[in-house]
């Protein structure tokens, strides 16, 4: 370093437009209102319940309410939780990992992969098990994903070869699945639910498994914030800066596979919480990825149980799948956000 | 010179793209405290050196010796603590303060249980005064004029405190008032003690603020040592086949390239 004269302490790092206090307040406001929505979530559904009941379903074994509190409610909110924010936080380090604002999980191959290996084992197998389509639709999201890497060149992998890869065989795995579907219509009865993305499987998840290991992929994946602020400044810089490009992205490609692809073997491709939560969080928190991880796993978390809690309450007493109040809720702010000026550049 | 002088080097390292080499068997001192300057015609292998030196193309044969070791053999982490790269196009996250950018050049000196420190906040006071960018602290990096953001790069990559900083073409999108600001604050970094080293395009410049030049052609170098000696008409010709005359700079007294007329001038 040079010698310099002395000078005031600059405000550098906490950046003025953005305190740290704001940001450390807005995940405090976050967990806030995922209490909330964890408290709806488990008093709507087909039998409404007042909060007394809720909170002696929670407490009393005896009671009326505690079937329906332990298990079917209290699942699906867990599940509904864990699999949000694995979207939301799998979406911000795809968009970190590749530097384009526009990806999204799905652009790994990780929904397709699931889907082609659940109809695989629906067709050839006639898997009527969720657990068995849960195994199967996981290994999927694995190949597909280590697939579109090694496609996209394995270690010399760019963010623009890895979207290429992640689109052909997204377009090759949608071809299979639908070829499958035309052929048998059994097959497309038992995938309709899974297709469109529904946590009402919840009761028969293993769903102690399911959080475990989207926590364990979820610390993986925050840790990587740091390397991901060097490496949005370009893989030279990132290079110059100690961080080796080719192993975050397989870091990165880790996390994000046991992410997504667990979520999506739970509850089928939920589309746009990935693409659409990190959006929303980067306008609020700026560019730095040790503030946009945490935000958008809570936010997806947030998003995808007012989704799920919405659902059931537009229907009543039917439901619709979160994936569809996702898709309705998440396709015109997708829309917004290609038209407005310009998409954010990473 | 031998190793032990000399922090960066290589060793008959021959260099190229996949099976494609551009240069071989090259041999390449950088001394310490001085401002090198790489030069050459387009395609002679400048920034591919430069990036072999930065560790960023590993020598197919041959090796980049940081202070005497294999650079491939030391930690990536480690290596970002000795030496600092500004690469032709970094790229700013859209929204990133000028702070903010500043502050990600201590990437190498944290870890997860090294969190940011009173330490990484004066050095980065201090790199930001360095390169008098102080007073755009929390400005948005995109609102900047090229010179600007080119001065905000350059104290991202001093406040990686590191004793030696690699420039790759660090003037060229800039216009010439801001070619000349970026190059008067590295002359100013390289009195302060810092090694420099920068690929160049322009002859002139090189030749008043270089204090030593590596001039290559065809992925071989052609000529090394300071300015003064090594620009002579006889060198740029077989640099750049370019009929030239040789005067002094009337401001530095350092040598000015001036092309010679050819017959469609006359």
């Amino acid at each position: 370093m040079t010698t310099v004269s002395p000078v005031a302490p600059a405000p550098a790092a906490t950046d003025g437009a953005r305190p740290t206090s704001r940001r450390a307040w807005g995940l405090l406001v976050l967990a806030g209102v995922i209490a909330v929505l964890a408290v709806l979530s488990i008093a709507v559904g087909s039998r409404a319940m007042g909060l007394g009941e809720v909170w002696t379903g929670l407490t009393d074994p005896a009671s009326d309410a505690h079937t329906v509190v332990t298990q079917m409610r209290l699942p699906r909110t867990a599940l509904g939780l864990a699999a949000g924010a694995a979207l939301g936080l799998a979406g911000a380090l795809m968009q970190a990992m590749t530097r384009n604002p526009l990806a999204d999980p799905g652009l790994l191959g990780v929904n397709t992969g699931a889907a082609a290996a659940v109809v695989t084992a629906a067709y050839f197998f006639g898997f009527a098990s969720f657990t068995q389509t849960i195994g199967f639709a996981f290994a999927g999201a694995a190949i597909a994903a280590v697939g579109c890497y090694l496609i996209a060149g394995a270690a010399s992998a760019t963010p623009a070869r890895l979207a290429l890869a992640g689109a052909a065989v997204t377009a090759a795995g949608y071809a299979y699945v639908s070829a499958v579907q035309i052929l048998d219509a059994a097959t497309l009865e038992q995938m309709r639910f899974w297709s469109v993305g529904s946590l009402v499987n919840a009761p028969t998840t293993p769903v102690l498994p399911v959080v475990i290991l989207i926590a364990v992929a979820a610390i993986a994946g925050l840790v990587l914030a740091r390397p991901l602020n060097a490496l949005a400044l370009g893989d030279a810089t990132a290079t110059g800066l100690g961080v080796d490009p080719r192993v975050l992205r397989v870091a990165g490609i880790a996390a994000i596979t046991v992410l997504a692809g667990t979520a999506t073997a739970v509850c089928g491709p939920i589309v746009f919480v990935g693409l659409v939560v990190p959006h929303v969080v980067r306008a609020f928190t700026g560019p730095d990825q040790n503030w946009v991880l945490p935000y958008s796993a809570l936010t997806g978390a947030a998003f995808l149980l007012a989704a799920d809690v919405l659902g059931r309450v537009i229907a009543r007493p039917a439901e619709v799948q979160v994936g569809i109040v996702c898709a309705v809720a998440g396709g015109p702010f997708f829309l917004y956000l290609i038209s407005r000026r310009r998409v954010a550049s990473l | 010179m031998t190793d032990s002088l000399s922090p960066l080097a290589a060793r008959n390292a021959t260099l190229g793209y996949g099976r494609v080499a551009i240069s071989e068997g090259l041999d390449v001192d950088i001394p310490e405290g001085e401002f090198t300057v790489i030069l050459g015609p387009n395609a002679c292998g400048k920034s591919t050196l430069l990036k072999a030196l930065a560790r960023m193309l590993k020598p197919s044969a041959g090796q980049v010796l940081l202070d005497g070791k294999d650079i491939h053999s030391q930690p990536t982490r480690a290596v970002a603590r000795r030496l600092g790269l500004l690469p032709q196009s970094p790229i700013a996250p859209d929204g990133i303060t000028v702070a903010d950018l500043v502050a990600r050049g201590r990437y190498p000196h944290q870890g997860i249980l090294r969190q940011w420190s009173a330490e990484d906040e004066k050095v980065v006071a201090e790199a930001m005064a360095a390169t008098d960018v102080t007073e755009l602290a929390s400005r948005g990096v995109d609102e900047l004029s090229g010179g600007q953001r080119q001065r905000v790069w350059i104290a991202m990559v001093l406040a990686q405190q590191t004793p030696l900083l690699l420039l790759d073409e660090p003037t060229t999108y800039l216009d010439i008032t801001h070619q000349i600001e970026v190059l008067d604050l590295c002359a100013k970094l390289h009195r302060e003690g810092q090694t420099l080293v920068a690929v160049l395009h322009d002859l002139n410049q090189a030749a008043r603020y270089a204090t030593h030049l590596i001039a290559m052609r065809d992925g071989a170098i052609v000529a090394e040592g300071a300015p003064v000696e090594i620009l002579t008409a006889a060198t740029v010709e077989k640099i750049f086949d370019l009929p030239c005359r040789i005067i002094d700079d009337p401001e530095t007294g350092t040598p000015l390239v001036i092309p010679r007329a050819g017959p469609r001038d006359l």
